[in-house]
């Protein structure tokens, strides 16, 4: 049985780590794609980008004010139990979110989307978003936060299957040149792109794309991953830069995610994680033992799966 | 701090007069001293659209505002505490702007993005404002670290902890980037220029979608904005 407060205590700490500390897998990368950027006004974005991740971590202070919008993956071992089952599960990350906003603090920056309510905890009607997940074996829950900021970035287009990889390439050169203007989505970032599923399941691989996968991991799937190289390449060659200045300094890494789509269409999501690409992670055993790390390992065989059956042995050493 | 000494950077107080400012020119680093107070859409509606008196003499008190929400909490009565401050898009304010210079007598707006070149022809260049950008645009531990206190909070009540109208004292706050110079040219609308005249090449081999949508341009030297 895992303890409830014991979740709601990671949750708090998670919180802090995901607004405060850059998770490092990003950071080395900006600092490589530093060196890489020969132009004056994006390498000086850059550099004061390095010095807020510094400020932010010496100072336990939030590294960007505006502190997105939290909201929670989980996923549990098929053999874990809750103290208080899901609904006590539920009610721990939601206290977490309302306390850790206040104690860090960050913003409340959730409000009514029609009046404007702001509870000031970012907690309100279906926030913060809380996903369940599984995974064949264990004994473990796995919490992740995720917060993410932008309100640009991010776009969605039915694409067909006439419209072929030079489709795809297109509407995510659109992205990124729309939204990479006055870097009004605050790049260099990781772009996730969801392609298939529908339209609601495509925002949702491409979110996941972007937000639960590290700087470096490529798709199983050869071309797939191929394809990611590709279009990160292609972004930094746009001309575009930090903040929308003239140089090379537009995307960090590129993630797709796929899910079987209608047989006419190719659904395709595009989706910006900024400059605070805010994530954090732990495990929690049923022994009490936390373990923190800032890789979601969302994506497993198991997540993936293709037929009714999947790799069994293969999920266990992955994620466990 | 990132001096990279090839751009230009200048230090100013929050009450800068002409010759302070004349000097400015687009892509200079700049930080500041003194008194700066945020204000956005709930501040504009309330002074612009309903004619609320400004609760602070202003542009004595301060001639800086700053398009932000910090992230703030009560730590006792009257004691805050405000740990990261980002600035938001300042595009959004565009119609209440030319009447906020008119009550406020600002000369520097900070905020993210910078706005259109009608605005700063028609508002900034007028009223002698220049336009600094933040940069990033997610340095808001470095922007806390140059909050040294808030000195008061306006219409908290009434507006919420994001639209309230914080006052803040300032200590080498920044570093910003000048967006926007006395004659109004723009920074981003001359890097725009320059990176659209490589983007036929760039999209070279793509056709477009097969499925149009309305609106749809081929002219990616447009902007959404
Ligand atoms: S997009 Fe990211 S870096 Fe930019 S202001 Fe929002 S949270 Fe901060």
């Amino acid at each position: 049985m895992i303890d409830i407060k014991t979740i709601h205590s990671t949750a708090i700490t998670l919180m802090e780590k995901a607004a405060i500390d850059i998770p490092d897998d990003y950071l080395q990368a900006i600092r490589k794609t530093t060196e890489r950027e020969k132009n004056e006004l994006p390498r000086f974005v850059l550099k004061v980008m390095l010095d807020n991740y510094d400020a932010a971590t010496e100072d336990r202070r939030a590294m960007c004010g505006d502190t997105g919008i939290p909201r929670w993956y989980v996923k549990m071992g098929n053999e874990a139990r809750v103290q208080g089952g899901p609904i006590a599960l539920e009610e721990a990350l939601r206290q977490a979110t309302a306390d850790a906003t206040d104690s860090i603090p960050l913003r409340p920056n959730r409000v009514h989307p029609l009046w404007r309510t702001d509870h000031n905890n970012n907690i309100g009607i279906q926030s913060p978003e809380i996903e369940y997940a599984y995974e064949p074996e264990g004994e473990w829950i796995d919490l992740i936060t995720v917060h993410k900021g932008g309100l640009f970035g991010t776009d969605y287009r039915m694409l067909f299957p006439s419209d072929g990889i030079q489709g795809i390439k297109r509407f995510y050169l659109d992205s990124l040149v729309a939204f990479g203007k006055r870097g009004l989505s605050c790049q260099p970032a990781i772009i996730g792109i969801g392609l298939g599923g529908s339209k609601d399941a495509c925002m949702v691989h491409g979110k996941r794309a972007a937000c639960l996968r590290t700087v470096g991991d490529r798709n199983p799937d050869p071309k797939i991953a191929e394809l990611e190289q590709e279009l990160t390449e292609a972004g930094n060659s746009i001309g575009m830069g930090a903040m929308g200045f003239v140089g090379s300094s537009m995307v960090i890494d590129t993630h797709i995610e796929v899910g079987y789509c209608h047989t006419g269409g190719m659904q395709m999501s595009v989706h910006a994680f900024c400059l605070s690409s805010r994530r954090a992670c732990a495990r929690i055993f049923a022994d009490g033992r936390v373990e923190y790390r800032t890789d979601p390992r969302w994506f497993t065989p198991y997540m993936r799966r293709e037929t009714i059956g999947w790799p069994k042995t293969e999920s266990l050493t992955q994620s466990g | 701090m990132a001096e990279d000494g090839i751009l230009n950077t200048v230090r100013l107080g929050t009450n800068p007069d002409r010759a302070d400012l004349e000097p400015l020119k687009i892509g200079d680093v700049v930080y500041l001293s003194g008194v700066i107070y945020t204000g956005r859409e709930g501040v504009y509606m309330r002074v612009v659209e309903d004619g609320a008196a400004l609760p602070l003499d202003l542009p004595a008190v301060s001639a800086v505002n700053f398009h932000c929400s910090p992230a703030a909490a009560e730590r006792a009565a009257g004691e805050y505490d405000v740990s990261a401050v980002t600035a938001t898009a300042s595009f959004r304010f565009s119609k209440w702007l030319g009447d906020w210079f008119d009550v406020s007598g600002a000369k520097l707006i900070i905020g993210k993005g910078g706005m259109s070149p009608e605005d700063y022809k028609q508002h900034f260049v007028p009223n002698d404002a220049v336009y600094l950008t933040t940069v990033g645009y997610g340095t808001g531990a470095l922007l806390g670290r140059g909050v040294k206190r808030v000195k008061e909070v306006h219409w908290l009540e009434e507006l919420g902890i994001a639209q309230a109208m914080w006052v803040l004292e300032v200590e080498a706050f920044g570093p910003f980037l000048v967006e926007s110079d006395l004659q109004g040219n723009s920074l981003f609308e001359r890097e725009n220029e320059r990176i659209a005249a490589r983007l036929p090449e760039v999209y070279a081999g793509t056709k477009p979608a097969v499925l149009k949508r309305f609106g749809e341009t081929d002219d990616r030297g447009d902007e959404l904005i």
